[in-house]
């Protein structure tokens, strides 16, 4: 069984600060990070090859070459073999132009039976890439994946809805975006930590490795594009209530009692 | 589009510096130079005052977009029953089409759910475009994108609004990839161009820090997804008209390629922190799972619900579905407490659209003290307490 697990290096969101005096992000020594939901996806592919033979895992990444780093570490939890697509010409790339540029490198990679993706990227939110590589793919797709069970060709997942699950079957080759419900990512082993950066190689494909058409790659080949970005306006600042003791509690609520909001 | 800096006019005076969301400028020998992280976007183009940053947009051929008419609204149903996301669209869509001077229609796929037709036009749609089939019952990615894609061919709306919810978000890119067009994600405002009647899509980026505004330019339909409880209904008046307008289904079990053996309903009651009108949310300050026992106390007291921050859902205190901010559920009830949490931009984008917001946190500076309508600094576990008695208090009188 051959899986291409789809990884997204990002800046840890959580560890943003603004800087307060000029409203702009501090973005020096914000950690970077595989994205959380490409953990649950790589983990979900380790868990087939743990329990069948001849799993082969391949990580696929578009990213500047830094990525190499994220892709290391998810070689040394123990997937195989790694792709770091890596070309100025995709940056700023949407949704649809980064599905394009994953889309040609999974073709250049040949045949496999699945493709993981997180459900979606912590620094976009959008949850798209997935299944637009899927609909390029012209494969069949399940998003939101919880648990996962392989019986031959045939797979069968549970889909996680807002207020419960569906439980979905498909057949191979198919592609599926997991959640953090999925499972709990291991850690790298030091043998794994070892093989990652002295065994395993990490290969680098340009735009031109993967044969695709520069006007549908990059900011270029978006068909969004950012108008403008701003700082949200903090609303103003409130009261602070002096003390912290009953008094306090008693002033609260004396004030909200005011405002009719209680 | 490439961004070129002309060193001869740059006075190295930084103010594209702050402009650039990509940190993509920097100053060397006293000039403005671009790094690797320049994308291209051209944000700096208007702040250099000295006419230094040179913007260059290529022009494309432009696709005749006048074809393109009207606002669509996917019409969310599960189970025959309507989602809350349909009529909050509406009441969006239902603004964005007045502006243009378009027909406003809700896009309605299920089995046997004609009866829903009128709710819809009640809430402000003008058509309903009704696709029954019995293969559509459940929703299923191929059936849904093939129906919906092949209406938008013949019919061609320039806006098509779809709920972000866990179906719409499988939906919207499907459909946005096979039309090859854009889809902006999580839209939290829609507005339309005075000029130019394009569509404006403001969202959170980079984990709701900034916001971005997005544009289709080149592209019909212009697609957004909008998160549930963003959007407000329109109070809906039953003496509305519209029309129903049933659409012929051609979809064959050979096309869907998914099969849904089960749809199970979780047996623990769902959080619903949309339509909340009080949440009592805990963070990273609680200190551990029993921490949320207190807020849970509070809630109770208040007549709320519980919500949390993402670090206490990181930290496994909590289950995901209590989440409030950018990668949780968007809510804007009339009390909000934050117990323990220090205000991550991530989370404010999730909740600072509510109308009082209290705050309790040990830590003076903490972020959430800048949204408070009130805050307290102090021990959330002496503070929560006393609360909880002043609301029995407040309740007896």
């Amino acid at each position: 069984m051959k899986i291409i697990v789809c990884i997204k290096q990002v800046p840890d969101t959580n560890e943003v600060k603004l800087d307060p005096k000029t409203g702009t992000l501090i973005r020096d020594g914000v950690p970077s990070i595989i994205n959380h939901d490409d953990m649950n996806a790589l983990e979900g592919a380790l868990e087939l090859k743990d329990r069948y033979k001849d799993v082969e895992i391949t990580l696929l990444t578009m990213g500047p070459p830094q990525a190499d780093v994220a892709l290391r570490e998810a070689l040394a939890m123990g997937a195989d073999r790694a792709i770091l697509v890596s070309d100025r010409a995709f940056a700023g790339a949407d949704t649809w132009a980064t599905s394009n540029t994953l889309t040609a490198a999974i073709k250049k990679i040949g045949s496999f039976d699945m493709i993981f993706c997180g459900r979606q990227a912590i620094d976009g939110d959008t949850a798209q890439v997935g299944p637009q590589v899927a609909e390029k793919l012209d494969l069949p797709q399940v998003t939101y994946v919880q648990k996962i069970e392989v019986t031959g060709d045939k797979v069968t997942v549970q889909r996680a809805l807002e207020d419960g699950y569906e439980v979905i079957e498909v057949k191979m080759p198919c592609v599926l975006t997991t959640i953090k419900e999925l499972n709990t990512p291991r850690y790298a082993s030091v043998k794994g930590i070892f093989e990652a950066y002295r065994e395993k190689t990490v290969e680098n494909w340009t735009a031109k490795d993967i044969e695709i058409d520069p006007e549908i790659i990059g900011l270029n080949g978006s068909p969004t594009n950012v108008r403008k970005t701003f700082t949200p306006e903090p609303k103003g600042k409130g009261t602070m209530l002096p003390g912290c003791d009953k008094d306090t509690v008693c002033d609260l609520f004396g004030r909200l009692k005011e405002k009719y909001i209680i | 589009m490439s961004v070129k800096i002309l060193s001869d006019k740059c006075l190295g005076c930084k103010l594209c510096m702050k402009s650039c969301p990509f940190n993509a400028i920097e100053i060397k020998d006293g000039k403005a130079v671009l790094n690797d992280n320049c994308t291209g976007c051209g944000a700096c183009e208007t702040s250099c005052k000295f006419k230094a940053i040179e913007v260059e947009k290529v022009e494309k051929p432009v696709k005749d977009l006048s074809a393109y008419k009207g606002v669509w609204v996917f019409a969310e149903q599960r189970n025959g029953k309507l989602m809350g996301t349909a009529f909050e669209l509406l009441g969006e869509g239902r603004k964005l089409a007045d502006k243009l001077g378009v027909e406003l229609s809700a896009l309605l796929l299920g089995s046997n759910v004609a009866g829903l037709t009128d709710e819809l036009i009640h809430h402000g749609a003008d058509r309903v475009i009704l696709a029954d089939h019995p293969e559509l019952k459940l929703y299923t990615t191929d059936g849904y994108t093939k129906v919906i894609t092949e209406l938008v061919n013949s019919k061609k709306p320039e806006i098509i609004l779809i709920g972000a919810t866990n179906i719409g978000r499988d939906l919207g890119p499907r459909i946005a990839a096979r039309l090859d067009t854009g889809l902006t994600a999580d839209c939290t405002k829609l507005e339309i161009d005075d000029e130019q009647k394009i569509l404006l899509q403001t969202r959170p980026a980079f984990g709701g820090n900034i916001m971005a505004t997005i544009i289709t330019p080149k592209h019909r339909p212009q697609m957004s997804t909008v998160r549930p409880g963003v959007m407000k209904k329109m109070v809906p008046d039953s003496n509305r008209k519209g029309i129903v307008e049933k659409v012929e289904v051609k979809l064959e079990k050979k096309d869907i390629r998914t099969i849904v053996k089960e749809v199970v309903k979780s047996a623990k009651q769902a959080v619903n922190l949309i339509d909340a009108d009080i949440i009592v949310s805990g963070g990273r300050g609680l200190g551990g799972p029993d921490g949320f026992k207190l807020v849970e106390e509070l809630a109770k007291e208040l007549g709320g619900v519980v919500g949390s921050s993402r670090a206490a859902v990181d930290s496994g205190w909590i289950s995901q579905d209590h989440q409030v901010g950018q990668t949780g559920k968007t809510v804007r009830p009339k009390i909000y407490v934050a117990c323990g949490i220090s205000g991550a931009i991530q989370h404010l984008a999730g909740m600072q659209g509510s109308d009082c917001i209290i705050a309790v946190n040990k830590n003076p500076d903490a972020p959430i003290f800048d949204v408070a309508d009130y805050g307290i600094v102090g021990d959330l576990h002496k503070v929560i307490p006393m609360m909880v008695e002043e609301v029995k208090k407040v309740k007896e009188a």
